[in-house]
């Protein structure tokens, strides 16, 4: 692999730019791999690229039935953050926020990572005594977090309205290192991390059958024949019920639509993200300009990859009292993912009733945020069989055990 | 966006008008059941890809409890029933596999 740099572009520039490689090759597949990881997102390239940086794995895999990083990895808002409650949460995500400070220069890919900051809007008494807990909870695990007051918001977002009719800003939760990410790059520069170490990333190429043998998992059927694996991995997030019941058991997961949106593109005027969880919306600008703009689920199953209008109506209206300059915005795209969502809103990352199987599953409306954690914790669990110190919490019988990671209260619905 | 009637007061409306609530026919277990029957039933789903059988609330209407088969890929809604019953109604059943022959879910088809 050519690496990027100033040179290569001064390089290519010279000869009108023919000199560049493919970012990754894509092979044909293989009879037998050590490891198949099911699923090209974000968190699948992350696992396999672990899988080979920390643990030297490298006859690997990735199976995707579309195109790479064309599901969640590429339909969320790209908001990035770690300020949790609870502390097997807060340690995993900020893992992950501490992996996407220097993953440009370990990926050799510009993933624009801009670390801008994030603050959650506290609309209401609750919220602010919820904030102040978390705020005290993040200080104690590490995680650099502050309670601010409505007029330090008003400085860092100058366009907020205050005074909101219905729910008037009352401070918010401030994390300065979190940000955003340029969540196509995250994909693509995996990809070609992976691709380089000798891993054969498999574009539409849909697993259509688990196989397995005496308890214990032997390959996959797919629509470009079996292939057979020591372990596999299933990292297919909305998808994650449908592929479990392929290996014959079920998850305690229900897959919904997430809906985003944005806007057509402006001059800056907002250079943080801005949560507003009480009301439902989200927001930040991109590089663009265009305001990127997230909302809730909708509430029943769903695997459509749309959502129902009226969701946007709902996050439009509520953004429309918090940012008044919205109403004179006009929308440019919506578009919908499917997200799954466990009983606590945390995820799952562990062993399952099928032996040599891992899953990585249950990110609901907060994948993105974790992808290189969730793909190193994964990565640890597939090469060692057992889950390290970052995703030993997090496995599937914790529901059984009664021991859950409840994010569901103290995140907030939007992730 | 959905079109639902519910049954228990006749009236056509469309999604804003109701409520999902998750699952249905879901066995409720209760004190001194065993560990896995209660994982089961607060927390296991089917959450298929395609025949869904689910309970929504009339909130915006007469707040009754209902039933609807749907599909989750197509949105398609088969048909809605009353929640009163631990299977659904034959004429369901038939309507779904009108459209989805050889459809199941869990112990139904």
């Amino acid at each position: 692999m050519r690496r990027y740099s100033a040179f290569a572009v001064a390089r290519e520039a010279a000869r009108y730019h023919t000199g560049w490689e493919r970012a990754w090759r894509s092979p044909e597949p293989k009879k037998k791999y050590d490891v198949i990881i099911v699923g090209a997102g974000g968190h699948g390239l992350a696992t396999a690229f672990y899988l080979g940086k920390n643990h030297g794995i490298t006859n690997v895999a990735v199976l995707e039935k579309g195109w790479l990083g064309g599901g969640n990895t590429g339909r969320n808002t790209t908001i990035i953050r770690s300020n949790y409650l609870q502390d097997p949460s807060a340690a995993l995500y900020e893992k992950a926020r501490s992996l996407y400070e220097t993953m440009s220069q370990d990926l050799n890919y510009n993933v624009m990572f801009s670390p801008r900051g994030v603050i959650m809007l506290a609309q209401t008494e609750h919220e602010v005594r919820g904030y102040k807990r978390t705020a005290h909870a993040n200080a104690l695990q590490g995680v650099q977090t502050e309670f601010i007051g409505p007029e330090r918001v008003k400085q860092l977002v100058p366009i907020i309205n205050l005074e909101g009719p219905r729910y008037p800003v009352l401070g918010g939760l401030w994390q300065a290192r979190a940000g955003t990410a340029r969540h196509d790059a995250v994909a693509w520069g995996y990809a070609r991390a992976c691709s380089d170490m000798g891993m054969d990333i498999i574009q539409q190429c849909e697993v259509t059958g688990v196989r397995s043998e005496g308890g214990k998992v032997t390959g996959v059927d797919t629509t470009r024949g079996a292939i057979d694996c020591d372990k596999l991995g299933m990292v297919v997030a909305g998808n994650s019920g449908p592929l479990a019941e392929m290996a014959g058991f079920r998850l305690p997961i229900e897959s919904v639509a997430l809906q985003a949106l944005v806007s057509e593109p402006i001059k800056p005027c907002m250079d943080v993200v801005v949560m507003a969880n009480t009301v439902h919306g989200y927001m930040s600008q991109s590089d663009k300009g265009e305001m990127v703009i997230g909302g809730g689920t909708d509430g029943y199953n769903n695997y459509t990859q749309r959502g129902a209008f009226h969701h946007i109506e709902e996050t439009v209206r509520a953004l429309v009292e918090t940012f008044p300059m919205v109403s004179r915005l006009k929308m440019l795209r919506q578009w919908g993912g499917i997200v799954d969502v466990t009983g606590d809103r945390s995820p799952i990352i562990g062993k399952t009733p099928l032996g040599n199987c891992f899953i990585n599953a249950g990110w609901g409306t907060g994948g993105f945020k974790t992808i290189p954690g969730g793909g190193w914790a994964t990565a640890e669990l597939i090469a060692k069989g057992e889950p390290g110190p970052l995703a030993a919490e997090f496995g599937m019988e914790r529901f059984i055990e009664g021991r859950f990671i409840d994010e569901s209260v103290a995140a907030g619905v939007a992730h | 966006m959905l079109i639902l009637e519910c049954p228990c007061c006749g009236v056509t409306g469309e999604e804003t008008e109701f409520h999902g609530g998750g699952e249905a026919h879901l066995k409720r277990f209760g004190p001194g059941s065993a560990d896995t029957d209660f994982e089961n039933y607060l927390f296991m789903r089917e959450n298929p890809k395609g025949v869904h059988l689910e309970r929504w609330r009339h909130v915006n209407g007469c707040g009754k409890w209902f039933h609807v088969a749907r599909c989750t890929v197509t949105l398609e809604i088969f048909g809605s029933y009353s929640a009163q019953t631990l299977e659904p109604p034959q004429e369901i059943k038939d309507a779904i596999s009108a459209k989805r022959p050889g459809w199941s879910w869990r112990d139904f088809s």
